[in-house]
Order: structure tokens, then sequence, then C-alpha cells
């Protein structure tokens, strides 16, 4: 099944079988019997699902409803990886951005072929920006908007770093876009296709950004890392780029991965290659025009 | 057996031919592999026989990030020894390293590969209390809040509530023997001290004497524990059979010691089904020897049902229609094993009460682990 496929098709796949995602390097196998699953795979990921009859997949999820009372009071979603639940249900409407949270756990347990750090990752002549930051720094609006005008979507959520390459690995998935930022987004693109809004989760009001198609096209294409931006929101400040001290990078980047301690030294080797490669900043950002301009002059060629 | 069982037990006992399966197969293998806490075992295995570089891509890196994990965990465990062991050593506590910890520290074969979540140590009962507050003043608490649980665990078990290192949140479990004292069977924990082997280059560190790291996990597999990481027990003992059964003089001295500890009916499981899934070798003699320490006949061939189905990986495709039921009689029996009845049921009804009142409060929302 390829692209094209109708929502029909789609949920009688996810359903039996399962539909086969590529997501990067990662294959996942996703049963559900939930209409807003299927339309939510059906919007995000309709240029990456691969036959059915896939043989080896990295995961193998199922999001369904749990049985018992929960099926008619107050209905909930449960994340099952290989039958086993390893989180809390949730409301049934949260169904989509669950998957998309359990999905982050699963390859965070298992992706250790790379350093995997806490950031939203997008390219520009075959050059990397990586924005590493906690929840609430502001790193998904910034990827978002950068997707959205000229650079390519790497990642929302991770920098793959190939361990012996030292380059970055694409894994393009929907940008997680949370409250206020989905309005700005939503205004300042026209064009953004943008799934439907849930509410009340522990993130607040949640709706998800479709890679482009480009992005989706070039996930085999890796980039080189070049740039490190550490974003710090905060509200009414001027903006600034300020350099980092490579020492200062590291520490920062090693506290932000993953699996920095898993990798041991070969985490280590990887993470000093990478501030090696790289200028890194902090950003203090305000407003989003300012940062983009600020953003953008990194990757214009030097007169 | 089904065949997702078989599938894994074949690649444990005869990993070449993991080589030759199709990538459908490899993809069941390494989900039952993972559900059995087997997968870093299996990555040393077919390494070891050269068959894990010509798997494809998709199985071997799981297994090889398995492995990596499996490598740092016990690193980490070598960490905390040394750091429980400065906390005992100046208060004169000699200590004895048990289970997954100790065959890393005594370099056995099983240890490559073993994933463990917490390190188990023995201590003499007399110096149990001292024990608590030396390990306290280093950083270790005990978390359980539940005064149920408290009295429960210092009246009637063989070990302290789990202790919590504040900073690392390392699990560590303090034993002052190997049974509940309300256990059916009563080993003598003296003669395990007085026998246990010196880790070389550290003072007042021991794991136990082979015999007893044998009867140890034999006793914790089927006699004590929770099947949940069955299998994964049963290789351990397939291996320090395999390593320790090489000497001649090791087979007459683990029967007598079988004996005289108590302990000759979880020997004999450990035998039957560590022969049974793995095809450990076993002298004939032994066999014959212990012939009649097995139960008889209606009740062997109940538990060769219960047995093979509660040693199964809990994977879904190795279960059949019985395997809940086995899984449920097991758990019941392992109780049964450990206190007499007029003691063990109020605590399970008040287990299963508050299990119920608990369910989900125990998972977490699915947030990314913390970096």
């Amino acid at each position: 099944m390829q692209a094209g496929t109708d929502i029909q098709t789609l949920s009688r796949i996810l359903g039996t079988t399962g539909a086969v995602i590529e997501i990067g390097p990662f294959l996942v196998r996703l049963r559900s019997r939930l209409d807003s699953v299927a339309a939510a795979v059906g919007l995000h990921y309709e240029h990456q699902l691969r036959a059915p009859d896939t043989p080896f997949c990295d995961f193998h999820v199922r999001l369904d409803r749990p049985g018992g009372l929960r099926r008619w009071w107050k209905p909930q979603a449960r994340f099952y990886l290989d039958e086993t639940s390893p989180f809390k249900p949730l409301p049934l409407n949260q169904a989509f951005p669950l998957f998309e949270w359990g999905l982050n756990w699963c390859i965070a347990q298992r992706g250790h072929r790379f350093l995997m750090v806490h950031s939203a990752v997008v390219e520009r002549d075959g050059r990397a920006l990586i924005l590493p930051g906690a929840p609430g720094s502001g790193k998904s609006t910034l990827c978002a908007a950068l997707s959205l005008s000229g650079w390519r979507l790497l990642s929302d959520e991770f920098a793959l770093v190939e361990l012996d390459t030292g380059r970055i690995t694409p894994l393009p998935r929907p940008v997680s876009l949370k409250n206020a930022a989905i309005g700005i987004i939503r205004d300042r693109y026209p064009g953004a296709v943008l799934g439907p809004e849930t509410h009340d989760t522990t993130k607040g009001t949640v709706a998800h950004l479709k890679p482009s198609a480009d992005a989706v096209e070039r996930a085999g294409d890796p980039a080189e890392p070049a740039w490190i931006v550490f974003p710090e929101f905060q509200a009414g400040a001027a903006d600034r780029l300020e350099p980092v001290s490579r020492g200062q990078a590291l520490l920062q980047l090693a506290d932000s991965a993953f699996n920095y301690s898993v990798l041991g030294g070969r985490g280590f080797e990887a993470g000093a290659a990478l501030v090696e490669n790289c200028q890194s900043f902090r950003l203090t950002y305000g407003d989003l025009n300012a940062s983009l301009k600020l953003l953008n002059s990194l990757a214009e060629p030097r007169s | 057996m089904t065949p997702g069982t078989r599938l894994l037990l074949t690649a444990l006992t005869r990993p070449e031919t993991v080589a030759e399966r199709s990538l459908e197969e490899l993809d069941l293998l390494v989900r039952v592999a993972r559900m059995a806490s087997l997968e870093a075992r299996l990555c040393h295995l077919l390494r070891d026989h050269g068959v894990l570089d010509t798997l494809p891509d998709g199985p071997r890196r799981h297994l090889e990030a398995a492995a990596m994990v499996s490598d740092r965990q016990q690193d980490m465990a070598r960490w905390e020894v040394a750091q429980i062991h400065r906390a005992l050593y100046p208060r004169g506590i000699p200590v004895v390293v048990l289970k997954g910890a100790a065959y890393v520290l005594a370099g056995l074969p099983c240890a490559r590969g073993r994933l463990f979540t917490d390190v188990d140590i023995l201590v003499p009962r007399g110096a149990l209390h001292d024990t608590e507050r030396a390990l306290f003043a280093n950083g270790w608490v005990n978390q359980t809040q539940d005064a149920y649980d408290q009295s429960y665990y210092r009246r009637w078990m063989h070990e302290l509530p789990p202790l919590t290192h504040v900073m690392r949140k390392s699990t560590l479990d303090v034993h002052h023997t190997i049974l509940p004292p309300t256990a059916r069977l009563k080993p003598d924990a003296g003669r395990l001290l007085a026998d246990a082997v010196p880790i070389s280059g550290v003072d007042d560190l021991y794991v136990l004497a082979p015999v007893d790291m044998v009867l140890h996990s034999a006793t914790h597999l089927f006699h004590d524990g929770e099947l949940e990481h069955g299998l994964r027990d049963l290789t351990d003992l397939d291996d320090l059979l395999r390593h320790f059964g090489q000497d001649p003089d090791f087979w007459p001295a683990l029967v007598a010691r079988a004996r005289q500890m108590d302990l000759i009916r979880p020997l004999y499981y450990g035998l039957r089904y560590t022969q049974a899934f793995l095809s450990t070798p076993i002298p004939g003699t032994v066999v014959e020897e212990l012939s009649d320490a097995g139960p008889t006949t209606p009740l062997r061939p109940l538990m060769d049902i219960l047995f093979h189905r509660g040693l199964a990986p809990h994977h879904w495709c190795c279960d059949d229609a019985l395997s809940g039921v086995a899984r449920w009689l097991l758990y019941v029996r392992s109780h049964y094993l450990r206190m007499p009845l007029h003691l063990l049921i109020p605590h399970l009804v008040r287990k299963a009460i508050r299990k119920r009142l608990q369910e989900d409060s125990k998972r977490t929302a699915p947030v990314l682990p913390r970096p």
C-alpha cells in the first residue's frame, strides 16, 4: 500500500495486519481500530506507508480502547508495545498524541547506534542546525517555522547523531505544536497542514504539523552538523544570539542526550566531535520574526 | 511447546541456526528474546558463533543496542558493589554478593549480556541492623512508605524492604538468608556464609561457593521467585552448571550439599528443566541419584505442564490456552511455599485489594525518559 490509499483501505489495514510506517531509520507496525488514528495516520504519514507484508519492523505498536467499563464510561486509548502496556491510558481523543509520545519513548529505548539528543534539527544546503531544548524552550515553534520557510525538517524531537560519521540522520515526523504556537504557525503560514487540535493533554492543547513532501522524500539523506543553538524562550526579551564555548556546549548536549550514559566513551567521542565541527550559540528568543532572522543569518553565505 | 518458545530455545542452544532464519522469523525472535530479557545474551552468543555480522541490519541493531545497555548496567553494578563495600567494610560487615552482580564480579560466563535491575547482597542476620544503618548513612534509603509492607518484610521475609540510593536511584536488596524463614524448606544461611568465596583483591567481599550459587539459583527459581524472568534465570542456571560441571568433583558435591541444605527438591526441578529447555549436560549418575527427589506420579506430570508454560517467555506468541492458568497456579504455589496458609491468606487478600485500588497509578504517562 502506498500513497493515495483511501481512508477505508487504511482503516482496514490498521485494524488487521497493521500499517507499516517508515520513519527515517525505523519501521513501525501500527495496529488500531480507532477512527481518529486512521485519520491522523492518513494525513501525516500518507507518504511513509510501506507494504503491510514488510517482514521486519522495529516497533510493533497497537493503539486501542482498553476493555471493561472504560469502553462506555470516559473511554480511553491505550498504547501497547508488542502487547505490553508501558504507560497509563489517556482519554480516547488523545490517541494520536499518545502514539507520537509513545513512539518517542520506543526510539529513546532502542536507538543506541546514534547519540540521541533531545533536539529539533533542520537543514539547509546540506548543513544541519541543531536546536536542543527542554519542553517550553520554543524549539518546536522555531523548528516548524524554519521548516516552512526554506529549511528541510530533519526532526522535531531527536537529533540522531551517527556514531561513526557524526552526520545527522533524518527522522521526519509531524512536528508537535503546543498552545499559542498552533495559532502562530497557522496564521503565519497559510499553506501549513495541521491536524486537529487535541485539548486538555498534559501539555495543554496539541496539534501536529505535517512534514513537507520534500522532508519525507529525502529521509535517506543525512546532513553534516554545522550549528548548535540552545534556544531559551523569554516572553518580551530582546532576541540575541551569543556564542557558547565548546566545553559548555558539550556539557549541555550530554545533559540533553537520552543515551549519553548508555554509550559511555563512544557517546563522549560523538558529542566532542559534534561540538568540534559546529559553531555553538545561545538564542534568547522573544519574537519569532527576530529569532528567525538571526538563525537565517547563520546560513547566509558570508560576503 | 509453542513455536515462539522453540524459536528462542533453538537460537540459544544452536546459535548457528539463526543464520538461516527468514526476516519474519528474526522479527519474532528479537521480540521474544526481548520479552525474556535475553536479547543481549543472544547478541553475545551470536557474536561468538560468528553469526551476528551475517544478520540483516534490522534485527542485528536491536540485539547490539541491548548488548550496549547490558554492558553499561554491568559497569554500574560494579560501581554499586564498590560503594556498598565502602559503606560496610569499615563496620566489619562481610558482604556476599548474590545473583547477577555476583556473576559479573566472579567473571562467570553467564554474566555476558545479563540484564539486571538491582543488586542483591547477603549479610549475617546479626549484622542486619548495623548494615541498614551504615547503608542509610551512605545514601540508601528505604522507600517503602506503607506500614504493612514494612512489617511484612521485617517479620516474615528473608530480606529488608528494597533500598534505593537517593542520588543514583539504584535498588539494593539486602538478604540475611535465601528463603523466607516461614518457607517450607529451611536452608542454613550460616553455612552459605561460612563457605563463601572471597573476590580476589578485596577484603570481606564474597560470592557464594559454586555449589551454593547453583542451589541459590535453582531455589530462587523453583521455590521462591515469580517466573517473570523464568527463562532468563533458567539460562543462568544452565550456564552455571556447564561452567562448574567441568570439574568432575562438582556434581557429587552439589547433590550432597543439596541434601545437607534441605534444597534437594529445587535442585531436582532445576536440573530437570534446564535439561528439558536447554539440553544441559548432566551426568546420568546425578539424574539417577535424584530420581527419588522429585514429586510422585500424580504431581510430576502436573508440574511439567505448569513449568513448561511458566518458564516460557511471557510473550503472547509463546502462550497457549493453558498459559494463563499455569502462571496463576505457579504464582499461588510460590506463595504457598513461602508461608503457612494462616499467614498467607490474609496477606494475599490485602495485596489483591490494594492492587485493584492502585492498578494504574503505578504506570506513568508516556513522557520521554529524562536525558
